[in-house]
């Protein structure tokens, strides 16, 4: 994928019209910082429904349900999230059900905060010791082509892949 | 204990789930983990039957997904209460969706009946009924007899969702009737049986 870097260029746009390029339909999340202009895009979309959840487990279980129905979903989640996901990934991994996830890092790169730490810390091997494979990425150019890779696993291998998003991005406001 | 229900319900759970299944036409049905699971499959093995046989707390939103996948089927959630208050937040985030195709169903004997009949909240004092209208649900019911059964059975199957009711039972756990345990086989099945377009 060609690199860009021009000005408005954000990581968002591209993984958008890739939503929408593979048919997602439905969009489950948490509201997140990391996130929020994918969340925007996709709100504003009524070619896809986006959903609230209480908590991030639901989301899990809701794409689950999608791909029952016969649609595709994706979780859009902070790390923090994460730890709330483990049980129900037990029916992702148990029934082989393809997941998309999207986990933006908090508690990483440079976090400031203390409290975000563990969690954050413990983001990658939860997933892991869960069955989800990981693709981690740290450069804004890079967010599409691995959501484009994790998609393709998921959906076409029924496999459970999370792009991990680094803090690094997020900080750098995500462009290029 | 101060909060404990007194009443003695009568209903039993496997009737009640089989007379509610007898309507069921082309609905899909999740069921939640315990004996949900085994009050459906003794209902008959149905490939339009999701059984969740673990993920205590999942079972409204795996068939709220399912429910907008599939907007011109029902599709019903058949639940224990203690299934139900372990993923209680997802009734707020139906209330909020307001899926016209989806009823919950909560069989609730007051009990952890997988572990031994320990209470749950709802022979404590908590109303899942109030916690539904609260959350926005529009259409609800609360049926500790057959005649309200019967009466409720149009709105289980039709009304315009979400729906959510509450079936009140004894205590008692039926015979354990296997559903198939692999999840792989039962939600290919599924998925095959409800999905009219695949991907």
């Amino acid at each position: 994928m060609v690199k860009r870097k021009n000005k408005s260029w954000h990581w968002s746009q591209d993984v958008h019209q890739l939503f929408k390029k593979i048919g997602i339909k439905q969009v489950a999340y948490v509201p997140d910082g990391g996130l929020a202009k994918l969340i925007e895009l996709c709100q504003a979309d009524r070619s896809m429904r986006s959903v609230v959840l209480t908590t991030e487990e639901e989301g899990v279980a809701q794409v689950a349900g999608a791909w029952l129905g016969g649609q595709r979903g994706v979780l859009l989640t902070q790390s923090g999230g994460v730890g709330n996901c483990i049980n129900m990934l037990s029916m992702i991994q148990e029934c082989r059900i393809p997941l998309l996830a999207m986990v933006s890092m908090r508690g990483e790169w440079g976090e400031t905060f203390p409290w975000q730490v563990p969690m954050g810390q413990s983001t990658i091997p939860a997933l892991e010791a869960a069955k989800v494979i990981v693709h981690h990425v740290d450069l804004a150019e890079k967010v599409p082509e691995t959501v484009n890779a994790a998609a393709k696993m998921a959906f076409d291998s029924n496999r459970a892949v999370a792009v991990v998003i680094s803090q690094r991005i997020s900080e750098s406001g995500g462009k290029g | 204990m101060g909060l404990q229900t007194k009443t003695k319900f009568t209903l039993q759970r496997r009737k009640v789930v089989h007379r509610i299944l007898k309507e069921r036409g082309d609905a899909a049905v999740v069921t939640g983990i315990g004996n949900a699971v085994h009050d459906v499959a003794s209902a008959n093995d149905d490939p339009k039957n999701m059984y969740l046989a673990g993920v205590m707390g999942g079972a409204t939103m795996v068939a709220f997904g399912v429910a907008l996948a599939q907007p011109n089927r029902r599709i019903l959630t058949i639940t224990g209460d203690g299934e139900l208050l372990a993923g209680v937040g997802s009734l707020a985030t139906v209330g909020v969706e307001q899926p016209k195709n989806l009823s919950i169903i909560v069989i609730d004997n007051q009990a952890y009946g997988a572990t031994g009949n320990q209470h749950t909240h709802t022979g404590r004092g908590v109303d899942l009924v109030g916690i539904a209208e609260a959350s926005g649900f529009k259409q609800t019911a609360l049926i500790t007899t057959n005649k309200e059964l019967e009466n409720e059975l149009p709105r289980i199957h039709g009304a315009p969702g979400p729906y959510f009711a509450v079936v009140k039972v004894l205590s008692k756990s039926s015979a354990r009737i296997d559903a198939p345990k692999d999840g792989t086989f039962v939600s290919r099945r599924f998925r095959d049986a409800v999905a009219v377009e695949g991907i």
